[in-house]
């Protein structure tokens, strides 16, 4: 059967799956939309959590930033995972206890503040929207690359799909489409990556091949990547190329906001009991794994590979590079896409790829008759295109298509979910309309989550220009706000109302000012006002580190706040020792 | 025999004793062996690398598991030695 018409059956048999599961698990109550009625096993939820998390990022150009970087981006590796120890230890355990439905909500009641909880919920829309609109270019980029349908054509039908499930099923129905997407996700990753690690290496097990000998030089993997890489003047991937204090800042401010991010932490408020919300930490994180095993691998190899494909002889020798006529079906395939792109500039019908940017490389090149690098090369390709390289059946690219539209959705789907519960719970319901009954307020949650979906929609159709730095900001706010209050709320009795709205405030504002400080107000190109460049960043701190900088500030703030001003009353004292103790949870709190 | 209270009060103490044996456990791994004190590892080689690129790629990522597990299970003990579990 055609490729093309495969990847048209496989990415249509999955949409009608996670339909017919939304239809199968509709929610009836406001319980089963916010919190799917916390039923939910950890294991089952722990899956969900893995495909929740897992991005458009993680799963397309996760392996891609690593292969192009080498050692020093191991940050995201570390740094996306080791987040889920803070969050099994500092936060899951103890917000499944209070028994409620969202974030912003146990900040407003454990620092008995609605302003408390209205920052709360300002801090939430502004981490989950600008998360939602890498998703929804994720959605756009994928069908284009392989549905041959426009990128608006593409998010409009990925749209409809999250509408008809998010909207009916709630997070009961988003919990059992996340069990499927991840299974998909999963399989299409992986099964790519064991037929590339058994070409170069003859070991079906990605991690471990990464560690094995290349098959066809005889010395191991990474040493031959060191060599080849260097040899055509990039630095060497295994050796740290830039500052050590900040590999461990970003990796830090990685994990802290991982842990600070509301659409994974209201994922634990799912599960029957607190002992299970430990559990499904750590089965989030076993499921999680399984790809961030695979993703180092898939990065050194297909890197490896496509310099070999490029460089076939000795370097500087005239019959070294691969002529542009002799190129493979694959990167014909992909220089359609305009991922990948050639310039013949010295106009000898062969492909030079090397470090331009090496002046004393480039120096050697010159003597070559090489007129600069000729071969640009979209980090987003290593993933995307794994199947092709490889040569693997039709089905796979169609599995790829399929796993890439449903990382992007499962994710969408659970920021989706975070941002309206946020607008019905804690804005309608809590300060507008007390009055609600519980059917007005599903049925406001559901409006709300229409709403969401159209307006992320739009942002997909209309991605503001800075859509890839808003990583930083999403991170730098979850790291700066969510997680310090959350954690002061748990482990301290003596942080007040006062102290908590003052941390919070410290929090978002220190980090929003130095990030835009050098990326640009509201990331408009021109308004920085300083480089960004790492000699001009203060104490050597990159913007996106500066999480850290912005928790430490938090804490220390409202520590200094809460003891200038009185302790919190003692029913509040009386909640958070009933946070700590797992006795007496039950089923939902009613409300 | 002590009071419900002074159970939940040890309880309590020995979560945040075991939560801090476990992160000083999580930081030497992530930040030291897979970053600061990875020169120092540099004579232990794996697989055309040495130890502390493991750590960075792989070996974190199985300690932060294992940490994770344990934690679930001794809590969970916990909970039941001091009565205080659902």
């Amino acid at each position: 059967m055609e490729t093309q018409t495969l990847i048209y059956l496989v990415v249509g048999g999955t949409f009608a799956l996670y339909v017919g599961i939304a239809i199968w698990a509709r929610a009836g109550s406001t319980g089963e939309f916010y919190a799917a009625g916390r039923g939910i096993h950890p294991v089952t939820n722990g899956m969900a959590t893995a495909a929740d998390w897992m991005s458009a990022a993680s799963f397309i150009s996760m392996a891609g930033l690593i292969a192009f970087t080498g050692y020093g981006n191991s940050s995201f590796l570390m740094g996306w995972t080791g987040g889920y120890v803070l969050l099994a230890m500092l936060l899951a355990p103890y917000l499944r206890k209070f028994g409620k439905y969202t974030v912003p909500e146990f900040i407003g009641d454990r620092f008995y503040s609605q302003t408390a909880r209205l920052v709360a919920v300002v801090c939430l829309i502004i981490i989950s929207v600008t998360y939602v609109i890498g998703q929804m270019t994720g959605v756009g980029v994928t069908f284009a690359r392989f549905l041959q349908v426009s990128t608006e054509t593409g998010l409009y039908i990925g749209s409809a799909v999250v509408f008809v499930y998010a909207v009916l099923g709630g997070m009961k129905g988003i919990t059992y489409t996340q069990v499927a997407q991840y299974v998909v996700l999963i399989t299409a990753y992986t099964i790519p990556a064991i037929f590339i690690s058994l070409n170069l290496t003859g070991n079906p097990v990605p991690p471990l091949g990464l560690f094995s000998e290349h098959t066809a030089s005889g010395v191991p993997l990474l040493q031959r990547l060191d060599e080849v890489i260097v040899s055509l003047g990039f630095a060497q991937y295994t050796t740290l190329n830039t500052s050590m204090f900040n590999m461990v800042l970003f990796t830090l401010a990685l994990m802290i906001g991982t842990a600070g991010l509301p659409h994974v932490i209201i994922r634990f408020f799912t599960v029957p009991k607190v002992a299970d919300a430990r559990w499904s930490a750590g089965w989030a994180l076993v499921f999680i794994a399984i790809l961030y095993f695979t993703a180092p691998s898939v990065g050194a190899m297909a890197r490896l590979n496509i310099v070999d494909t490029i460089q076939i002889g000795e370097v500087g020798s005239p019959e070294g590079n691969l002529a542009y006529e002799n190129r493979p079906d694959w990167f014909q395939t992909w220089e359609t896409t305009g991922l990948l792109k050639f310039e013949d500039k010295n106009a000898d019908g062969r492909i030079q790829y090397y470090n331009e940017a090496n002046a004393a490389f480039a120096a050697q090149a010159q003597e070559w008759g090489w007129a600069g690098n000729e071969l640009t090369v979209n980090p987003d390709i290593l993933v995307l295109a794994n199947p092709e390289i490889a040569n693997l059946p039709g089905w796979v690219i169609a599995l790829v298509a399929a796993g890439g539209l449903a990382a992007a959705l499962s994710t969408a789907a659970g920021l989706l979910l975070a941002i309206s519960s946020a607008i019905s719970h804690d804005l309608l319901k809590s300060a507008i309309m007390p009055s609600i009954s519980e059917k007005g307020e599903l049925l406001a949650a559901r409006i709300a989550m229409a709403g969401a979906i159209v307006l992320a929609t739009w942002l997909g159709l209309n991605p503001p220009g800075f859509a890839a730095q808003t990583v930083a900001l999403a991170f730098g706010l979850a790291a700066s706000s969510i997680f310090p209050v959350l954690m002061m709320g748990i482990f301290s009795k003596r942080i007040n109302n006062m102290g908590a709205i003052a941390g919070m405030l410290t929090g978002i504002l220190s980090t929003c000012l130095y990030i835009f400080t050098y990326l640009g107000w509201f990331f408009i190109p021109g308004t920085n006002m300083i480089a960004n460049t790492p000699d001009n960043w203060l104490f050597g701190i990159a913007p996106a580190s500066f999480g850290v900088v912005g928790a430490i500030l938090n804490f220390a703030v409202a520590y200094g706040v809460s003891r200038a001003t009185a302790a919190p009353p003692q029913e509040i004292q009386d909640l958070v020792e009933s946070v700590r103790i797992p006795r007496g949870a039950g089923g939902a709190v009613a409300h | 025999m002590m009071s419900q209270n002074d159970r939940d009060q040890s309880y309590w103490k020995a979560n945040l004793s075991l939560v801090r044996n476990c992160l000083i456990i999580w930081a030497v791994v992530a930040f030291g062996f897979a970053i600061v004190f990875r020169p120092l590892l540099s004579g232990i080689s794996i697989g055309g690398t040495d130890l502390g690129f493991w750590f960075a790629q792989q070996g974190s990522i199985i300690v932060f598991l294992a940490l994770i597990f344990f934690y679930a299970w001794r809590m969970n003990k916990l909970d039941r030695d001091f009565g205080v579990e659902e």
